[in-house]
């Protein structure tokens, strides 16, 4: 094989994550080579529901999300190409009176990360969006979220960062990864690639490639069960979600500007990270008929034509691994993204190329550190 | 033994052959078609209350008919049959049946799949307009309910349906205003000694040019398709003969097919093996000579497997029955078996025969204008595909789907996706296959969300 291809940064996997990893590296000179085994943004990143949301979340992600936010809202400049990202607010809602308590508790606490969010009544929800149920009894909404377009972002970062001089390279499975001495050597079947810095961005396969750093992490690979109607005239335009403590209730819908209604949630399916397929349960499908009814009664009239899921990795705590490594210098990890990294994903590559570049970030990370797992 | 459930989806010929054996071998197989009745689609039986005869119906075909009417009818008792019933999905060892907006999962031991063809559709500029139809559904508007498309109707494009729903048109009483053939009459030559393989077939073939002839039907063979234009509706095709002269034929209807492509949903929700067959020019589940395919317990029968026609259709149904019924552990003699296999050669010869003479147009997808639509549910053009290909990389059909929505509407790519793959591969330069297929994704049509689930 010949000479290893030498780079500042490797980066491992072309979602959404390494995608905006290598376009924000680009972005600070730094060279780097982005290293995918498929094609870029082909895996979670690709297939999720699209939902750009804040509130909910857990609270010390929110300046992360914040950040997201504000650069999703630049996007179309920022890579030339439209991702469809459309701030048409996102509305909770509930059915139970303590679930509006805890509502409202999330609008307070939120206020302080700088996320404003507006609580309605029933009959306020009602006023505003005339397609929820009557059986709603408050929502709360968050004016400057909304939705994208997943099949276009992370592919248009990829391509992005390929104009900006990265070295972008598809059909690249990382087979080994070492660090015999200052550099890592990463190993594709086609070429040797060689630096001081790696960053693992993995997706649901992240924990494979943290294990040989002797950084085992308890990751789960499922598939959210997705589905999309036939399309009718643009009526629902903010993204919808029900808060609920029964996590089956949880469904979350949004039309695009096209009429199709896409809707997620429920119980989430198999996922086959080892044969890079996740399925949907067709009882999963008709079960979350009866919980989008519940919501928004006149979706019963539709049909649905298509179903998906994807591969998506989740811990414990449900909250991502992202920062340096607890072990190996120069190895960084941004991958487990727990159902909602796509709304993250512009923040962490921007945060990640941050902190690799200048070896600091005013984003607080410590929650996400890979040690809280080593340690236990 | 008698306990398990062999599952046979459609109740065409190959569905009511297979049907026929399980049930001689003392099954009760349960038999699933989405249709009202049974008969399939060359078959197809007229709603209750319309009384043609089977003469005025299938014409050559009316004993056939007959007979498989008749052999479905003489099942009665020995098989659930369960009509308008969708299968809409296969999951896990078990079928979702849809039955209005009632739900329900069936599992099996053993399926067998006989879920026929639709029409392999080549588009052309205007072909979105009302009152352009496949060669298929003028034939069944004809046939299942007596109507025709049009009162002058033009039938394009190129296989052995383009003459016989001509005929049966001109027989009806439709002005046929002309029948354009994409298809050179070279074509037909070279393929005769693979068609004479089946003799009344192509003597049937001969029959109904010999007819439309006789009626003053103008059929032009080797033309190219330019547009289909009016404003409402269909006014008139343009097309270039042979000689490259632009020609327009006014007309209010225009049926257009290319032949057929089989029906293959079902098998990929089964996780069926797929590879590209270089006659058809599409993917097609892989099987043995008697059915199985690479999913256990699943097999495939008549023209869902590939296209062969009627007949065949019939032998690979009792074929599958005898592969179906071995693997359970029945004991299906040998000679059967040889019988059923030997019959069934020709057939394949036939095909290719008819392959041969009616090519499917796949070099039509270089001439497309970038603003010809391609994907008529989602209103993708062949520029949309062009650029994907071009200037987003995309380098086979699910990226395509992924960037540009195409076959992602209502009909999950069943109609675009032969002509989307050649416009992708023309684009990119490369062979067909090498674009792949577009990945199954349920529901196999749209399911209502008022849907409940019973059982
Ligand atoms: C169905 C579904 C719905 C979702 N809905 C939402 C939502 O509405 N909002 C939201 O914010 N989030 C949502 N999410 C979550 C979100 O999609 C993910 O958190 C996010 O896309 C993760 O991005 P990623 O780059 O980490 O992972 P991925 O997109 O999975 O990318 C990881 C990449 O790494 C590559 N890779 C893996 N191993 C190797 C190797 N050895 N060598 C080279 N490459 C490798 C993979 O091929 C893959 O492309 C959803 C997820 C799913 C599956
Ligand atoms: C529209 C049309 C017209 C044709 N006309 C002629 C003709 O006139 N002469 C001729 O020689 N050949 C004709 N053919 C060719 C014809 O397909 C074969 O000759 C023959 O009918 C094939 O038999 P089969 O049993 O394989 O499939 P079919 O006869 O097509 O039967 C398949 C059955 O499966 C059912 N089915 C499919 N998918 C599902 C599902 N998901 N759930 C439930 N049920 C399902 C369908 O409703 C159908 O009844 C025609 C084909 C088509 C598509």
């Amino acid at each position: 094989m010949s000479a290893p291809i030498q780079a500042d940064v490797i980066v491992v996997g072309g979602g959404i994550m390494g995608a905006a990893t290598a376009f924000f590296l680009r972005r600070r000179g730094v060279k780097v080579v982005l290293l995918e085994r498929g094609l870029v943004g082909q895996q979670a990143s690709g297939v999720n529901f699209g939902n750009v949301r804040r509130q909910g979340r857990f609270l010390p992600q929110l300046p992360l999300a914040n950040r997201s936010r504000a650069i999703w809202g630049q996007l179309s400049e920022l890579l030339g190409e439209d991702a469809e990202f459309i701030a048409t607010g996102h509305v909770r809602v509930c059915f139970r009176a303590h679930e509006a308590d805890r509502l409202e508790a999330h609008a307070l606490a939120v206020r302080e990360y700088g996320l404003e969010l507006e609580i309605l009544s029933a009959n306020e929800l009602r006023a505003r969006y005339p397609f929820l149920a009557p059986g709603v009894v408050a929502g709360s909404l968050s004016p400057l979220d909304g939705h994208a377009n997943p099949r276009l972002a992370a592919p248009a970062f990829g391509r992005a960062a390929a104009r900006a001089g990265a070295l972008v390279v598809e059909n690249a499975e990382v087979l080994a990864i070492e660090k015999p001495g200052d550099d890592f050597l990463v190993e594709t079947a086609a070429a040797t690639y060689r630096a001081p810095i790696v960053q693992i961005s993995a997706g649901a396969w992240g924990g494979t490639l943290s294990a040989r750093f002797g950084e085992k992490v308890p990751i789960v690979a499922r598939g959210p069960q997705m589905a999309v109607t036939e399309p009718m005239p643009y009526r629902i335009a903010p993204v919808v979600g029900v808060f609920s403590d029964n996590e089956h209730e949880g469904m979350y819908f949004r039309q695009v500007k096209r009429g199709n209604i896409v809707w997620g949630g429920g119980w989430r399916g198999p996922a086959f990270p080892d044969l890079l397929r996740a399925y949907i349960d067709p009882m999963n499908t008709l079960r979350q008929f009866p919980m989008v009814t519940r919501v928004a009664p006149g979706l019963a009239q539709l049909r649905t034509i298509r179903t998906w899921s994807g591969i998506e990795g989740y811990l414990p705590d449900d909250i991502p691994i992202m920062g340096p490594s607890g072990k190996v210098s120069g190895l960084f990890y941004a991958f487990g993204f727990c159902g909602h990294g796509f709304q993250l994903g512009p923040g962490v590559g921007d945060t990640m190329a941050e902190l690799i570049a200048t070896g600091s970030t005013p984003i607080p990370l410590a929650p996400f550190h890979i040690s809280r797992f080593a340690m236990q | 033994m008698a306990d398990r459930r062999v599952v046979v989806v459609g109740a065409g010929p190959a569905g009511t052959r297979a049907a026929e054996r399980l049930a001689a071998a003392g099954l009760r197989p349960v038999v699933i078609d989405e249709a009202a009745l049974n008969g399939g689609q060359i078959y197809r039986r007229q709603p209750a209350g319309f009384t043609r005869p089977a003469e005025a119906l299938y014409g050559f075909e009316a004993g056939r008919a007959r007979a498989v009417h008749g052999a479905f009818e003489a099942l009665s008792g020995l098989i659930e049959h369960r009509p308008q019933t969708l299968v809409w999905h296969i999951y896990d060892g078990a079928l979702h049946l849809l039955c209005g907006t009632k739900a329900e999962r069936l599992p099996y031991d053993a399926l067998i799949l006989a879920t026929g063809a639709t029409d392999r559709i080549m588009p052309v500029r205007g072909w979105t307009l009302p009152g352009v139809y496949s060669l298929g559904g003028s034939q069944i508007a004809l046939k299942a309910q007596a109507c025709a498309i049009g009162a002058e109707v033009v039938f394009m494009g190129s296989g052995p349906l383009l003459y016989l729903v001509a005929y049966q048109y001109a027989k009806a009483g439709a002005t046929v205003a002309a029948v354009l053939d994409t298809s050179p009459f070279s074509a037909s030559v070279k393929a005769l000694p693979a068609l004479a393989t089946r003799p009344a077939m192509l003597a049937k073939g001969i029959y109904y040019t010999a007819r439309l002839a006789l009626r003053g039907v103008a059929v032009h063979r080797g033309i190219t398709p330019v547009a289909i234009e009016g404003d409402d509706g269909v006014a008139a095709v343009v097309w270039r003969d042979a000689a490259g002269r632009e020609r327009r034929t006014a007309c209010d209807a225009v049926g257009l097919g290319y032949g057929l492509r089989s029906e293959t949903q079902l098998a990929d929700l089964a996780r069926c093996d797929f590879a590209f067959d270089p006659i058809a020019r599409q993917y097609l589940p892989v099987t043995d000579q008697d059915g199985r395919t690479s999913t256990p317990g699943v097999y495939l029968a008549g023209d869902g497997a590939r296209i062969q026609g009627a007949d065949a259709a019939e032998l690979a149904g009792r074929l599958a029955a005898c592969a179906a019924l071995r693997d359970l552990g029945h004991s299906v003699p040998a000679a059967e078996f040889a019988s059923l296999r030997a019959a069934l050669a020709p057939m394949a010869q036939f095909r290719e025969g008819l392959d041969t003479a009616f090519p499917w147009p796949a070099h039509f997808a270089a001439g497309f204008a970038d603003s010809d639509v391609v994907c008529r549910c989602e209103c993708i053009t062949a520029g949309d595909l062009r650029e994907v290909a071009l200037e987003k990389g995309a380098p086979e059909l699910n990226r395509a789907k992924a960037l540009s929505r195409v076959g992602m509407g209502r009909c999950q790519g069943r109609m675009c996706g032969p002509a989307a793959a050649e416009v992708l591969a023309d684009a990119l330069g490369v062979p067909v296959e090498q674009v792949g297929r577009l990945r199954g994704q349920g529901p196999v049509k749209p399911l209502p969300i008022a849907t409940e689930i019973v059982g």
